[in-house]
């Protein structure tokens, strides 16, 4: 409950406002089926998407007896514990998958990011010497797709099958992000870039000086987006790489998870022996650990990603 | 009549291009492309890396699907493989298998039009009558969630929900029913496909109407009420025709990807589901292009589906054009 004061000042400030409860006079006060059914609608919706994240990560902190308890999942939890988690970040298969993942994403992320804000940049300034074919270029990617296998034959001739850079390089650039920055970067006032340039700035040090630091929001949002795409990344991993011990964490949770096979233990399985003197965790509590592992990365960057939201810079872009 | 077109003429060059008040270019001339190269040569350094890249990865590949008319072998090479004309593709018009990855994935998009198409729109209205802020900010925080997870990881959760070893069946199995699998069900694999986007993509989707629909002038609504409209009058005739463009555009671009519902939650469901009702266009080139090694059949399957896919979409936006729409792109 609400101190009344409070609820009452919240009033008076939205009657003052010309508000009454939020709701606009002219509008007809909502019917009690509406009333009643709103909420319960965005709560049932609200829930479809948390149950199953809450029902893996409780699963994965469970004890071998919780888990021959319920029979399977656990959705109340009971004795937790972290030996799923010790066991499997203590070396093996998922150990290495997930710093094989961290690493591409923070390299690839760079990568792409680097490229993406010099094209955009490059490409942004009006009536510049062929800025018209070379967009044409960026634009017509959006209508077609190369096509899986000659995507393979280009990567094969190359020579980049079972290399790490075939997880970054085809990818590596988005037409969408590209022009997102470019029109965010069109919108910065044409005077401050010239009187920079008047001051005997090149075009290098125009972008590092007045552009960058008048796009940390775009260059954060784009960043984010490709880095989320690096982690989830799991075509390239599965065309170009046969070699199981390059896979990323996504290939491990194809093939434990998905396809469920069974999860090796010992030297280079997925598991090697139980650490820290705990009792070892149940295989399930250490498939939904994979699970949880593979989330968690992108539910911290989350935040971040959704605080741009609020400020328009992708539903902006996504119009323009 | 002459002096004035020839005035308009000699006055258009001076106006400046692209909206570009310093870099207008001038006057045309190759004087004067020598100088505007000097002037711009590190713009052009700065894009040269992300051309090249598109070169390498979309536009070489895109050209080499000359193989779909090669009989192709990686041991030839695409220079000294025999040009076969259409064969590869009259061969994959009389496979039925490819005709069964054809129609599958046309009902799969008819499908998901028809039940996954409306869920943002409707969800992005309930969201708008939503008035406080704060609960929208959560609400909207907690659905856009699932856009970024990967498919492995949506298939993953899928699984232990309502697989053979999730939670439904395990809870079934404890109060003695019988133990149900709908990830390896063909019959229902359509709808198990469609939720499984829904989950994902849908709360994203609302997004584009959210957008739309802050656009539309509070004052209509004010001035229907005014007038005797009550709410769903108010919808029909103001927010559903200020939604009208944003629709039509997504369902052309849906309709361009009419061929393509998305390989990878298709290539993680096909062997638990079989071949059958899992194979769409896209894993019928995957396998038939690189596991059974026939290249230059697989990118004749390929190549089909790009160049429907382009025709569909060409095709929609003039027909949104007819209509009275925008469309993807305007004609200038």
């Amino acid at each position: 409950m609400t101190s009344p004061t409070l609820t009452s000042s919240r009033q008076l400030a939205r009657r003052r406002s010309g508000i009454e409860a939020g709701r606009p006079v002219w509008e007809e006060p909502p019917t009690v089926f509406g009333r009643l059914s709103k909420p319960v609608v965005l709560a049932l919706v609200a829930l479809l998407v948390t149950f199953p994240l809450y029902v893996v990560v409780v699963t994965s902190l469970s004890s071998t007896e919780a888990v021959t308890r319920a029979g399977g999942l656990v959705v109340i939890p009971r004795e937790l514990t972290i030996a799923a988690y010790v066991q499997l970040l203590s070396g093996g298969v998922v150990t290495r998958a997930l710093l094989i993942s961290t690493v591409i994403t923070f390299v690839g992320t760079a990568f792409s990011l680097g490229l993406t804000v010099l094209a955009a940049y490059g490409l942004s300034r009006p009536g510049s010497l062929f800025h018209r074919p070379l967009l044409f270029v960026v634009l017509l990617t959006f209508l077609f797709g190369p096509g899986i296998i000659p995507s393979y034959l280009v990567v094969n001739a190359l020579g980049l099958i079972d290399s790490y850079a075939s997880l970054i390089l085809p990818t590596a650039i988005s037409a969408f992000n590209l022009i997102v920055m470019r029109s965010f970067f069109m919108g910065i006032p044409g005077e401050l870039i010239d009187s920079a340039r008047i001051d005997g700035a090149g075009e290098f040090a125009v972008l590092s000086r007045i552009v960058l630091p008048l796009s940390k929001a775009v260059v954060a949002v784009v960043g984010l987006f490709y880095a989320v795409g690096y982690w989830n990344a799991f075509f390239n991993a599965m065309l170009y790489l046969n070699d199981n011990n390059k896979w990323p964490l996504q290939m491990v949770l194809r093939t434990y998870i998905v396809q469920a096979q069974v999860l090796p233990t010992g030297a280079g399985g997925v598991t090697s022996g139980s650490g820290m003197g705990l009792s070892p965790a149940p295989s399930l509590a250490i498939k939904m650990a994979i699970v949880v592992i593979a989330v968690v990365p992108v539910l911290l960057v989350y935040p971040f990603i959704q605080r741009h939201f609020t400020k328009g810079v992708i539903i902006g872009a996504v119009k323009g | 009549m002459t002096t004035v077109v020839s005035g308009r003429r000699s006055t258009a060059p001076q106006a400046p291009k692209g909206g570009g008040a310093k870099r207008g270019g001038g006057k045309a001339g190759g004087a004067n492309w020598r100088h505007r190269l000097r002037r711009d040569w590190p713009l052009l350094v700065m894009t040269l890396p992300v051309i090249v890249l598109l070169l390498a990865f979309h536009y070489i590949p895109t050209l080499g699907n000359v193989i779909a008319f090669q009989d192709y072998s990686p041991y030839t090479g695409i220079r000294d493989s025999e040009f076969i004309g259409l064969a590869n593709f009259s061969r994959m018009f009389s496979e039925p298998a490819f005709w069964k990855a054809f129609f599958n994935t046309l009902s799969i998009t008819l499908f998901q039009l028809v039940f996954y198409f409306p869920i943002p729109i409707a969800m992005a209205l309930l969201m708008n009558s939503v008035l406080s802020p704060r609960l929208r900010t959560l609400f909207q925080g907690v659905v856009y969630l699932p856009h970024f997870f990967s498919w492995v990881l949506v298939v993953s959760l899928f699984q232990q929900m309502i697989g053979g070893a999730g939670l439904l069946a395990q809870t079934l199995r404890n109060h003695g029913y019988e133990a149900v699998d709908l990830m390896t069900k063909p019959d229902t694999f359509i709808v198990l496909v469609t939720a499984q986007s829904i989950w994902k993509d849908a709360g994203w989707g609302m997004i584009v109407f959210l957008a739309a629909l802050s656009t539309i002038n509070p004052a209509l609504y004010e001035a229907a009420a005014a007038d005797g409209a009550n709410r769903w009058r108010r919808l029909w005739h103001i927010t559903l025709p200020g939604l009208r463009p944003v629709i039509v555009l997504l369902l052309i671009l849906r309709l361009g990807d009419a061929l393509t519902v998305g390989f990878e939650q298709f290539i993680l469901q096909r062997s638990a589901v079989g071949g059958g009702a899992a194979e769409v266009l896209d894993t019928y080139v995957y396998y038939q292009g690189l596991l059974v090694g026939d290249f230059g059949y697989g990118a004749a399957a390929g190549l089909f589906k790009g160049v429907v896919g382009l025709v569909l979409v060409l095709v929609a936006n003039r027909f949104a054009h007819m209509v009275g729409e925008q469309g993807v792109y305007s004609r200038s």
